[in-house]
């Protein structure tokens, strides 16, 4: 035979059989040895120097740069690399000073004045001034960077203007160097959540002259100069992010590792894998949870439930008949059994929402919404016409496939409003995109929908639903209410402002009831508490980097 | 001029004709790559972001650009040839990972698809050939029954239901390989065998299929006539003909695998080039679907190629035609 290597040399040529193993077993052992050499051949050899911390983040970054990112898993690597102004407590989530090692603000509440730490350096050497937090700011303003988040530093003086374009002059904005460690920032309102924004990642301050020479890509380029408590070693996509401790961070002598993996992953049964075999220390994206599981991996030690600022809800279109009417919303909303839901859908230790925002936020005493009633439900719809549904017409209940949860939620809530108000839905299954758009262009009756709160304040809920916001989507608009809010942000006094915003969501969830809230969303995290410490569950289900570490053995 | 230099100079116009359709069809799914749950602060963002990735233009000039044959002013009133495109090997900018081109990440994914497919490719070749004329030469008996029972098996079995099986037994059961990621040859394994196994279940149905065929071929009794021994006939006879529906089988399914698989890069978090090809377009990333879709165009098309260069040098009847 001229091709000695070719697989056609294992061919049984004979009538055979007792040598037919051993030969099958070469054929085996030449494929081994071919993929042996072809990865060999393809550099995956050799595979990367173990980690202190091994971390499955959820999906992928899209972006790792602060002004740009949106999403829960980019945010807490952004948080590592790059800090602002205040960072959070690991342990509640509250803001703590940062790179601003004190501030003062003024007796209305409109001028802060920070104190920047002098020893606070780049990475990659070079103080960190007052004028990169004012380019850093401005840069998250220019609407040519395309920051969605930059609503946040609408609360600065004329921000708003300069992002409209309606002023050109960037030395306007509410934020200017008072000295090369003191920054002044002037607010367009007493903003009592302000430090809160301070520590997002999007007002973290970013390198300059990187951005400036690198554009878009100035994050594969290292040495990238970091201002937090990580440098970035890699960031392959789907693959793994390696973060390394930066030494020149102002408090480096306390962050707890070394090196931290952060790998991607998508697919809850792949996490749980994992973690099983310990390939992972730590899981930290609700989604990794397998839902199927969820009963038995709840009752384990390692799992760990907690409130967060999520609310899952529903919206009316207000501009279409029937819903245009708010006592038939009403009765939508209480012939709705949310106990039911969250014990027989979510079972991820969900509480059952009374108000749109979450309890716990900011201090705030949230207002009790409609609970369930079908008796009253029903004499309400009878009220608004349709006595047991009758001539109600057929409506679509739109939702997305993001999760099995939505569809499961869908069908429970067509039997619900069916049995309770003799009503008939059409269910209306979106791709996520296409379910924006919809969502967005008011082409739906009723959709379900869900918000994570920004900062620790009740009008990170309550603000989107004012008339104009790009939020709202619902077609509601109520002049009393937007009145209220903004009668409630210009308050000083805390008591008078909680009141104002209480009146403004009781008239969104008792009165005029464009949305439904259904339940509060859980964080779900696994680790092992005997082996990982550093974890503190908090509402802002903040979990910094740097004071997470695997416990020493035990001898 | 030679058929060979033909078929290349047709794959021009043929990508064209792709990329253009790809184009217009990616375009025409409602949403766009900056809709979120969370609209932006303001108009002007999402503006910005469009006349930034140039998706204000009218469509022609997107794709103008695209292929990298604009020509536009500049700030001064000048004419010159606008950045990039693909003719100087540029596929643009990603929407969803803004700090990355399709470039950066088409490189970074490519050899991890390629790795994983080659070898799950020769998994599939190297075991379906042997196994397809092994069951051919023993029709009529039991054990070429169970061989091919055994191959119609794997072909009901999809890598969506080995993948979690194998993860069952040799992943977390027996604990010899690991359960998923990519980072040495023992992650390697199982993935391979997922990918390959039903693969070659289906290649040795073809080559059984193929072999039986030509062995009851005339010129086989000739060979047999000749006096030749039973291993010189099926291999340098009988092979060449009989191996024809692997081969035109062969080619569309390495370009498949070469470009990875999605269900076995999900379950097995491999960072390769099949998860893209699902959530670009879920995520309407217009640069990085087209991207793809090149990029596999390509692929299928000089592995089709090659599979006819194949055929032509295997089956005497073309080669002297």
């Amino acid at each position: 035979m001229r091709r000695p290597d070719s697989p056609e040399r294992t061919l049984p040529t004979r009538p055979a059989g007792a040598c037919q193993r051993p030969r099958g077993g070469g054929l085996f052992r030449t494929a081994a040895l071919g993929i042996a050499a072809a990865l060999a051949l393809l550099g995956c050899g050799s595979s990367p120097p173990s980690a202190d911390l091994v971390i499955l983040n959820g999906a992928e970054p899209e972006s790792l740069d602060p002004a740009i990112m949106t999403a829960q898993a980019d945010l807490r690597i952004g948080g590592s690399l790059f800090e602002g102004l205040t960072r959070f407590d690991p342990v509640d989530g509250n803001p703590v000073p940062g790179l601003a090692e004190r501030w003062e603000i003024s007796e209305d509440g409109r001028v802060y004045l920070f104190h920047l730490r002098p020893q606070a350096v780049w990475s990659t050497g070079g103080s960190i001034t007052a004028d990169d937090f004012v380019y850093s700011w401005r840069r998250v303003l220019d609407p040519a960077t395309g920051s969605e988040y930059a609503g946040i530093l609408f609360y600065l003086e004329h921000a708003e203007a300069y992002h409209l374009g309606q002023i050109a002059d960037p030395g306007q904005i509410g934020v200017r160097t008072a000295a090369t460690h003191r920054l002044e920032v002037r607010l367009r309102d007493p903003t009592p959540f302000f430090l809160d924004l301070c520590a997002l990642p999007t007002l973290a301050v970013v390198p300059r002259d990187a951005i400036e020479r690198h554009g878009d890509r100035w994050l594969l380029k290292p040495p990238v100069p970091v201002s937090g408590a990580y440098e970035l070693v890699t960031w392959r996509i789907n693959d793994r992010i390696r973060l390394s401790r930066n030494p020149r961070y102002w408090e480096a002598a306390r962050t707890r590792n070394q090196v931290v993996d952060l790998l991607p992953c998508i697919s809850a049964s792949t996490a749980l894998n994992l973690y099983e075999t310990k390939a992972v220390d730590i899981v930290w994206d609700k989604n990794l949870v397998p839902v199927d599981l969820l009963d038995l991996l709840l009752a384990r030690p390692d799992f760990h439930a907690y409130p967060v600022l999520g609310t899952y809800f529903l919206r009316f279109n207000v501009t279409r008949p029937p819903f245009n009417d708010a006592r038939v919303r009403r009765a939508f909303a209480m012939a709705i059994d949310k106990q039911r839901i969250v014990t027989r859908i979510t079972r991820g230790g969900e509480q059952v929402a009374h108000s749109y925002t979450p309890p716990g936020i900011g201090g705030y005493r949230n207002p009790e919404g409609l609970s369930r009633q079908p008796e009253v439900a029903r004499q309400l719809l009878a009220e608004a016409g349709f006595p047991g549904g009758t001539g109600f017409p057929r409506f679509e209940y739109l939702f997305d496939t993001s999760s099995r949860l939505q569809e499961q939620i869908a069908v429970e809530l067509q039997v619900m409003w069916q049995r309770e108000l003799g009503v008939r839905s059409e269910l209306r299954k979106m791709e996520w995109k296409t379910y924006l758009v919809a969502q967005g262009e008011l082409d739906y009756d009723v959709c379900r929908s869900s918000w994570m709160g920004d900062y620790n304040d009740p009008n990170t809920f309550l603000d989107m639903f004012m008339s104009h916001n790009g939020n709202n989507r619902t077609g509601w608009q109520e002049p009393r209410y937007d009145q209220l809010m903004r009668q409630a942000n210009a308050q000083v006094d805390p008591l008078r402002r909680e009141q104002l915003l209480q009146q403004a969501e009781t008239i969104l969830i008792r009165e005029a009831v464009p949305i439904v809230p259904l339940y509060f969303y859980t964080g779900l995290e696994y680790y092992d508490p005997d082996r990982i410490e550093g974890i503190y569950p908090n509402i802002r289900a903040e979990h910094p980097l740097r004071v997470i570490a695997r416990k020493p053995a035990l001898p | 001029m030679h058929p060979v230099i033909k078929r290349l100079a047709m794959t021009i116009p043929l990508l064209l004709v792709i990329s253009s359709c790809a184009f217009v069809l990616i375009r025409l799914a409602p949403g766009g790559p900056f809709d979120r749950e969370r609209a932006p602060a303001s108009p002007e963002i999402e503006r910005a972001l469009r006349a930034r990735y140039h998706l204000d233009e009218p469509l022609w000039s997107q794709y103008l650009r695209y292929v990298g044959l604009l020509w536009e002013r500049d700030a001064e009133g000048r004419w010159r040839w606008a950045a990039g495109g693909l003719l100087k090997g540029d596929f643009g900018p990603s929407l969803k990972y803004r700090n990355h081109t399709v470039n950066d990440l088409i490189a970074q994914a490519l050899p991890v698809s390629l790795t994983l497919g080659g070898i799950a490719f020769g998994l599939a070749m190297g075991l379906g050939i042997p196994w397809g004329v092994w069951t051919a030469t023993r029709r009529h008996r039991w054990s070429g029954f169970w061989g091919g029972f055994v191959a119609l098996g794997l072909i009901c079995v999809p890598a969506l239901v080995l993948g979690p099986l194998l993860i069952l037994v040799f992943a977390l059961k027996l604990r010899w390989l690991p359960v998923a990621l990519w980072e040495s040859p023992g992650h390697a394994v199982l993935p391979t065998v997922a990918l390959g196994l039903f693969f070659a279940g289906r290649v040795a149905r073809l080559m059984h299929e193929g072999m039986r065929e030509t062995l009851q071929a005339e010129f086989m009794v000739t060979a047999r006539a000749k006096g030749l021994s039973e291993a010189r006939i099926l291999i340098r006879h009988a092979l060449p003909l009989a191996i024809r529906p692997v081969l035109s089988y062969g080619g569309p399914l390495l370009a498949d695998l070469l470009t990875g698989s999605f269900v076995v890069e999900n379950l097995f978090q491999i960072p390769g080039i099949g998860v893209f090809m699902v959530n670009s377009t879920l995520s309407r990333d217009y640069p990085m679907v087209l991207g793809l879709v090149l990029l596999y165009a390509v692929i299928l098309i000089v592995l089709n190629l090659l599979v006819d260069l194949l055929y032509r040098w295997l089956d005497p009847r073309l080669r002297h035609g």
